[in-house]
């Protein structure tokens, strides 16, 4: 369940994190005193308009960017003290991340492209093989493994980056704007493949979308302001209700 | 090396820009191996040069002749183990295109002097038996389809008139760096029709007991003909061929500033190429860093991309200039000795290692320091 207070046994921890950017001479508060706790296998949705830092905490709890202050904490590692090789390593064993525009290499069949993070692993070829395959018969892309990034339609692209986002089976699924780019149609599948991955696997969901009906398929909607969380709801009608309050500052 | 396939899809991306930056290390190594076997090529008779031998010459110039009489007076000086001595007869043959080395040479002492050449002994002994015999060089007999019975007419060009030759034998060389072009016939043939210059010979070779002693006998050697008509200048091998080498020119500075430019143009061809390939992969290479690669991983997929486009080309290219030198000499005559050797195959390569990391190094550290969040920003 997602949280503003901590009880301290949650999968993501966040502990009054800012983010301060410097532009044109002005520092830009992206963040500010943000605190969430988000618990293993939930499936949360972050809305809010442009430039309400939606990205940005996702940047963070990805541990691609760092804080400016506050603390991040993953299954007990916080994140926010790690850098270079560490945090890369880290990002390798935790994180699955699926971006709008898919960013498969072109050069890369669909197999490699899921392949990729476990170069990152000890598994040998015929492992990693066997992974890779389950990966994408999960997507349903188990016949178009020998298939170009440019041979794929839009919405197949995101199956297989969402193949290569659990192929190392991580922590948590970071998605930012999974559907963006995708017709309504793609987008409903590669939106029924990520609650299925929450609710069937047991995966922690976290996505930033802008839009309402993707939004309708997380379990926690929660709304960001000025790089700040000023509202949350249950998503579904079994769950509609408030989930939380603006965290107090 | 689970990372090449990584690599190898991306050199082949752009197809027509990886052709073309293979090609320039073609080019470039192709030349290296030419300069390298031309540098071979003046350079031989300096790097098989015997330790313990001495040429001496007329200390006027080279083309002046010696008596033939130093011979036994040179043998009296201490430390001297043998004497020989040439005399360069400058025919051609046919046609004065057709050049090649003749050498007019004293035939007791010329093979043990120079034990590098291998002369089969029923045709030394057939030499040794016919005024008008000559031996002829492996290369040279191949070249002009000479074979062993054939009677061979050269033009003088000194001398003058056409002097006819039997060939007796053909010589091999021990190392592929010998000589094998001269041709060698009797100096007392060459003493019985010449019509001008009799009891003079070109130049002696001495050959030493001590190789340690070298110096001291060159001096001693020139001492003992000091103020006569017919001064000498007694110098190692080495120093002669080196010196020999000298009048030429500068040719190693020659071969290091071409060298030099060539490799330098092509650390910035592919420099460019890299760099370019870099920008246009900055989303791809912020995917990767996303999913885990760290920096140093980044940093060796671009170097190693980087390498791959020079160790292709570099191999392309020194593999087509070692078919050319296996041709042999391409100039009919003027680099005798022309190959390229391991040894310096083995440094084109490593040249060709360094370019490609020292090109790849400027994009290699570009996508290094990539910030994630920013490249994907971009996309």
């Amino acid at each position: 369940m997602v949280r503003l207070d901590d009880n301290g046994d949650a999968l993501i921890r966040v502990r009054n994190l800012d983010k301060t950017y410097r532009r044109g001479g002005q520092d830009v508060h992206v963040l500010q005193g943000l605190n969430l706790c988000v618990d293993e296998g939930d499936f949360v949705a972050f809305m809010g308009p442009s430039g309400s830092g939606k990205t940005t905490l996702l940047n963070l709890l990805g541990g691609l960017d760092l804080p400016t202050a506050g603390s991040i904490t993953v299954a007990g590692d916080e994140i926010t003290r790690l850098s270079g090789p560490k945090l890369a390593n880290w990002r390798a064993r935790h994180v699955g991340f699926i971006f709008q525009m898919y960013n498969l290499l072109p050069v890369l069949t669909a197999f490699q492209n899921v392949e990729l993070p476990l170069m990152l692993t000890r598994l040998t070829k015929p492992q990693r093989r066997r992974h890779v395959e389950t990966a994408l018969a999960l997507v349903g892309l188990g016949d178009r493994t020998d298939y170009y990034p440019r041979q794929l339609s839009g919405g197949q692209e995101q199956r297989v980056a969402i193949a290569r986002a659990i192929v190392a089976d991580p922590t948590f699924l970071l998605c930012d704007e999974p559907t963006g780019d995708l017709d309504r149609r793609s987008a409903d599948e590669v939106l029924a493949l990520l609650s299925a991955l929450s609710s069937r696997y047991g995966k922690t969901v976290l996505m930033v979308t802008h839009d309402p009906r993707a939004a309708e398929r997380a379990e926690v909607v929660l709304h960001m302001e000025k790089g700040a969380l000023v509202e949350g709801t249950t998503s579904g009608p079994e769950r509609s209700g408030p989930a939380s309050k603006p965290a107090e500052r | 090396m689970k990372y090449f396939a990584l690599i190898w899809s991306n050199l082949r991306r752009k197809k027509v820009r990886t052709t073309l930056t293979i090609g320039s290390f073609a080019v470039a190594l192709f030349l290296y191996g030419l300069l390298a076997a031309i540098q071979t090529a003046f350079n031989q008779g300096v790097e098989v040069a015997g330790v313990d031998r001495l040429v001496v010459r007329n200390k006027v110039s080279l083309i002046m002749p010696l008596p033939v009489s130093y011979r036994e007076r040179m043998l009296q000086i201490p430390g001297v183990k043998a004497v020989t001595y040439a005399t360069w007869f400058g025919g051609y043959y046919q046609d004065p295109k057709n050049f090649f080395p003749q050498f007019a040479v004293y035939k007791e002492t010329w093979l043990k002097i120079y034990p590098e050449f291998k002369v089969p002994r029923g045709e030394w002994e057939a030499f040794l038996q016919d005024r008008e015999g000559c031996i002829v060089g492996r290369k040279t007999a191949e070249r002009f389809g000479w074979k062993i019975g054939d009677r061979v007419p050269l033009v003088a060009s000194i001398f003058g008139g056409v002097w006819e030759f039997n060939i007796r034998g053909i010589y091999d060389a021990a190392r592929s760096e010998d000589d094998t072009t001269q041709f060698w016939f009797r100096s007392d043939y060459l003493e019985e029709r010449r019509a001008w210059g009799k009891g003079m010979v070109g130049w002696y070779v001495v050959q030493v007991a001590d190789p340690n002693e070298a110096a001291r006998v060159a001096e001693a050697i020139d001492g003992r003909f000091a103020n006569s008509p017919w001064e000498t200048s007694a110098e190692s091998e080495k120093a002669f061929a080196a010196g020999f080498v000298k009048q030429v020119g500068n040719i190693q500075l020659l071969i290091l500033v071409i060298g030099g430019v060539v490799f330098f143009t092509l650390l910035l061809v592919t420099g460019n190429a890299m760099a370019m390939a870099v920008r246009e992969r900055t989303a791809e290479l912020a995917v990767l860093k996303t999913i885990g690669f760290t920096d140093a991983s980044v940093l060796w997929l671009v170097l190693g991309e980087s390498v791959a486009y020079a160790l292709q080309g570099g191999v392309l290219g020194l593999a087509a200039v070692k078919l050319f030198t296996l041709r042999g000499d391409p100039t009919g005559g003027l680099l005798p000795v022309f190959y390229l050797s391991p040894g310096k195959m083995a440094l084109g390569l490593a040249l060709t290692v360094a370019v490609g990391v020292v090109s790849g190094i400027i994009p290699a550290l570009l996508a290094m320091r990539l910030k994630i969040v920013e490249a994907l920003r971009r996309v």
